[in-house]
């Protein structure tokens, strides 16, 4: 009996002395990140590879304060549902310390409404959504891509410069389409307010039947088009446009349609002179995004998509919080990302305090085929911090914290 | 007037792409009675086998024309491997097995597609030789789309040859009538439905090939489909080839003249349609009313009281269910809430299946309806959980009201469409009825009051709710209700015969299944904290059925161990990658290999080891 009491003690020791240097040496920072990895490989597929590319830097430079970072990524399947059950998982079971992710709007604002219900940080990586930092922003949620209505204004500030005058709109029949069309009759018409919305089209989301949609746009006859329709939907909204002409001497201004995930399927058929929002890849030749855009081809053997840059962003981001905050509990984590600067491929950029908006911008250029490639050109950086609503509206549209 | 003209040749084009999708469906349907979700699979993967080929042999016609048929061809044997591997099994089991090995199928296929053709969207070359416009009336209409719509008709001739002129068509459409006579007479049946799952799966692929010069290809193919083909084929009358043509033309040119008029409503108008026409012609446009089976398949063993055994089992189990919150981490506690929401839902599904013999495939309509009931007490009037509690049950009768009264009038396989088109009204008005729903992007921020706030609290309040619910489903079982409503299952005519109105009692089942599936939908808001449409549409349903058919349909305590065994595997197969193909490999495995499900399974054990009665001795 004492040998065993004996020998329970000393192992009981060892475990102890154990745990304190295995401690010691490097505990890691755990990060739960919820993505929609199944249902839309497509897009985050390349997120998911920048942000291990990102990590990987990370860790091979030492980490956080010399602990290493860990993210465990897990799927939704698509389901806002299970993101949140997930969440719960992650925050009580695992132990993050904060949240991040999500692509879809649907599944960033229940995410959004679980950080603010648990005070959990989260910062939303890729949805779009204005409502994330608007109508439902909350202390606790930050958001890193540029939103609906930001990539709507760097649009309509170029479509007010072509003179056209008679618009129509195409834009999916769901909450990201009529935000984005509102956003963009908002801004255009604070820059031409003569401006006219002829003709509005409402596909069904991922179930256009382009043929009618061009159609009635083309009755309307309007001067310009902006498009919102994306996947797909564009593909389809191109090839049936090209087909009958009704792109020809008329502005088309069209959402993220530059953004490589978007572009390169279309081959060939790529439009040309639309004026997008996007990622110009390889063309970009700042020295941050060289050196990122060599190591990821290093790493993976493929250009990096905009997707990439997001994924890339979302660490770079995590890393200088990680690295800026003196304590890992939520309200320092938050009151440390207010302001907080992040260097990154695309630039420097801020969260902003007062609506956790990153300034984070997009590229805006013209589309063009070459060598049977749609590419950008004409293309600049347009810096998010340059697109924002004054600090009035965003008082009167966030609910104060 | 040339615009309306042009406007009608789009939607014609539309109509026969759908028509060769649903034609293919119909024809499986009305021979094998199988309704196969798997269909718009195969669809998917004809565009994706078609655009792989013509990769190959870029530009030429015959080169465009061979890959189209190559891959249709290519989809018909992996159409034939389906049936013959998993299918000819299970086709004396009613229509839900076949559903949900169907729907098995769905998932493996996405996995194995994202596998083979990987995630990123694909856009086809245009059709050499079609790719111009042709000018009609001064208005652009592309010639594919000429193409298409002379091809609608021409595949119509053909299947009317092949029914009509040959001695594998007359078989088949003996078959369509009444298959066991069919078989009585001699006729490999088994051989008659591998050739019908070909040509079906064969249409299927061609359709999906066809699409490669008009669309882009992608993951999502497959499921934005399968709801439309099910539209034309209720519509056109299940099983009926010319009502399928007639259906598609309807909603072909409804689409094309629909973004005219009323382009918000576009994704609710078919299914209006389709309801409107199953309430005045209950079969379909062109459908016959079915014809019933001579045998009447297994007969169920009457339901008995539970055991002392399973008594105590229960008494166990509620008891460690009762302290459960003592033992267990945090997040046991949010996943037991999950399973213990999803039993009720799952119980609720199986209390009109399994009594009164309604399949239901459409039953998140009311799981939704629930979810947005509460969800609107707390939005729009302001109002506490518990009211909202409250409203969730009394919404979703409401909506089982409405759509139960038009349900009960069909039975069976055209029920079951019937429910499912309902559930597509609910959840595309919550979809497109933005200022109320919010749509897509859903109502944030409805938490539970502040006493029920901690997951331990709301969790008993779970336990209370759905627990409750379930035992007050099982009262209703033994009581006379519960007796009529198998005895109208079992036998109508006798039921009626002795004076019952059984179509108000299926009525009023119907109503208390929604109900019940409300109160689900209601807990479930509050503890996920907000609601999106997607809680109402066909996945959510499939669940249910995957949860009541995983614990088996016949055994009373089935819902609640199907839906703890769902809940719980898929939380653990959704760590992994390619989770969707394990789980549908799952779901096949279980409907072919242990029909009778898990809790029918351990009863059977428990029968043989002798620990319960076994009723055919005892009777």
């Amino acid at each position: 009996m004492k040998i065993l009491k004996y020998m329970a003690g000393c192992v009981l020791a060892a475990g102890v002395a154990l745990t304190a240097i295995a401690a010691q040496a490097a505990e890691p920072i755990r990060i739960g990140e919820i993505n929609s990895y199944s249902r839309l490989p497509a897009f985050l597929d390349p997120y998911k590879k920048g942000w291990e590319l990102a990590l990987e830097e990370v860790n091979a430079a030492g980490g956080i304060k010399g602990r290493p970072l860990e993210i465990i990524d897990r799927d939704d399947g698509g389901k806002p549902g299970n993101a949140v059950t997930i969440a719960e998982e992650m925050v009580s079971k695992e132990k993050v310390t904060l949240l991040t992710g999500t692509f879809l709007s649907n599944i960033g604002l229940a995410v959004t409404d679980f950080a603010k219900q648990n005070k959990v940080f989260f910062l939303a990586a890729e949805p779009l959504a204005d409502a994330i930092v608007w109508k439902s922003g909350n202390r606790y949620t930050f958001r890193l891509r540029p939103s609906t209505t930001m990539q709507a204004a760097m649009l309509a500030k170029e479509a007010a410069k072509t003179g056209a005058k008679k618009w129509a709109t195409v834009a999916p029949n769901y909450a990201y389409g009529k935000e984005a069309v509102a956003a963009f009759k908002k801004e255009l018409t604070k820059l031409v307010p003569d401006a006219e919305f002829v003709e509005e089209q409402w596909p069904t989301v991922f179930k256009i039947d382009a043929g009618p949609v061009v159609r009635a746009v083309e009755a309307a006859k309007p001067d310009g088009i902006f498009n919102v329709t994306f996947g797909g939907d564009l593909a389809q909204f191109v090839r049936e446009g090209n087909l009958r002409g009704t792109f020809e001497n008329r502005t088309v201004v069209s959402l993220l349609s530059g953004e490589p995930e978007y572009l390169e399927p279309l081959k060939g058929e790529a439009p040309k002179g639309w004026i997008v929002t996007g990622y110009p890849q390889g063309a970009v030749d700042t020295p941050e995004h060289k050196a990122f855009f060599d190591a990821y081809m290093k790493k993976w053997g493929e250009a990096p998509k905009l997707g990439s840059i997001v994924g890339y962003n979302v660490i770079a981001s995590l890393a200088a919080l990680l690295n800026k905050a003196d304590a890992y509990d939520t309200e320092t984590l938050v009151d440390t990302m207010k302001g907080l600067e992040v260097m990154s491929p695309s630039g420097k950029f801020v969260f902003r305090a007062q609506d956790h908006q990153s300034t984070m911008g997009a590229w805006v250029g013209k589309t063009d085929v070459k060598d049977g490639a749609g590419v950008m050109v004409d293309w600049f950086y347009a810096d998010g911090a340059d697109y924002q609503p004054s600090d009035e509206d965003v008082k009167a549209m966030r609910p104060a914290d | 007037m040339s615009f309306y003209f042009a406007q009608f040749l789009t939607g014609l084009s539309s109509a026969s792409s759908l028509f060769l999708v649903a034609c293919g469906l119909s024809l499986i349907f009305g021979v094998t009675r199988v309704v196969n979700f798997a269909h718009g699979s195969f669809y998917m993967l004809g565009a994706y086998v078609a655009y792989s080929l013509v990769q190959v042999v870029p530009g030429s016609i015959l080169g465009f024309w061979g890959s189209v048929l190559a891959a249709a061809l290519i989809v018909a044997l992996v159409g034939v491997l389906v049936e013959m591997l998993i299918l000819k099994r299970i086709y004396n089991a009613p229509e839900l097995y076949q559903l949900v090995a169907t729907f098995g199928v769905v998932l493996l296929m996405q996995d194995a597609i994202l596998l083979i053709f990987g995630g990123e969207d694909q856009f086809g070359p245009r059709a050499p030789g079609l790719d111009g416009v042709v000018r009609i009336f001064g208005e652009p209409i592309p010639e594919y789309d000429l193409l298409l719509i002379a091809l609608g008709p021409i595949v119509l001739g053909v299947m009317w040859l092949l029914l009509n002129r040959t001695r594998w068509g007359i078989l088949v459409r003996a078959a369509t009538l009444d298959r066991e006579m069919v078989a009585a007479l001699g006729v490999n049946q088994s051989w008659l439905f591998t050739t019908v799952f070909f040509l079906g799966s064969f249409l299927a692929g061609l359709g999906g090939a066809l699409q490669v010069p008009r669309v882009s290809i992608n993951l999502l193919m497959d499921l934005s489909i399968i709801a439309e083909a099910f539209v034309v084929v209720v519509i056109g009358g299940m099983g009926s080839i010319p009502g399928a043509f007639i259906a598609a033309l309807l909603i072909g040119e409804l689409n094309a003249f629909g973004v005219l008029v009323l382009p918000q409503a576009t994704i609710v108008l078919a299914f209006v349609v389709m309801a409107v026409v199953l309430v005045i012609r209950p079969y379909g446009l062109l459908g016959k009313a079915e014809t019933l089976a001579h045998s009447a398949g297994q007969v169920e063993l009457p339901i008995r009281p539970a055991s002392t055994l399973a008594k105590s089992v229960a008494g166990l189990l509620l008891a460690g269910l009762v302290v459960m919150p003592f033992l267990a981490g945090e997040f046991a506690i949010v996943l037991a809430t999950d399973v213990l929401i999803f039993a009720l839902f799952a119980a609720s599904l199986h209390f009109i299946m399994s009594n009164g013999g309604m399949v239901s495939f459409g039953h998140a309509a009311y799981f939704g309806l629930g979810a947005y009931g509460a969800a609107f007490v707390i939005k729009y009037a302001g109002g506490s959980m518990e009211l909202a509690l409250l409203a969730a049950p009394l919404m979703a009768a409401a909506g089982a009201l409405v759509f139960g009264w038009f349900c009960v009038r069909l039975s069976g396989v055209y029920m079951a469409m019937l429910t499912l088109a309902a559930a597509q009204i609910v959840w595309s008005t919550a979809f497109q009825w933005q200022d109320l729903t919010g749509g897509d992007d859903g109502l944030l921020g409805i938490w539970p009051s502040e006493w029920a706030k901690s997951k331990t609290a709301y969790y008993y309040l779970a336990l209370v709710l759905c627990g409750g619910g379930i035992l007050a489903m099982r009262r209703m079982i033994f009581s006379p209700f519960g007796y009529t409503l198998r005895g109208g299952r079992d036998n109508p005519n006798r039921t009626e015969s002795i004076g019952i109105n059984l179509r108000h009692h299926q009525w009023a089942a119907f109503i208390v299944a929604g109900m019940f599936a409300g109160i689900a939908g209601g807990v479930y808001v509050f503890s996920k904290g907000s609601i999106f449409p997607d809680e109402a549409a066909i996945p959510r349903s499939v669940d249910a059925l995957v949860m009541v058919l995983l614990g088996g349909v016949q055994t009373l305590s089935g819902p609640v161990v199907g839906a703890g065994v769902f809940r719980l595997l898929e939380d653990e197969i959704s760590r992994l990658d390619y989770w969707r193909a394990i789980l549908g490999a799952i779901i096949i495995a279980i409907v072919v290999i242990a029909p009778e499900g898990i809790a029918g399974f351990i009863k059977k054990i428990a029968i043989k080891a002798g620990f319960e009665r076994n009723e055919e001795q005892s009777s």
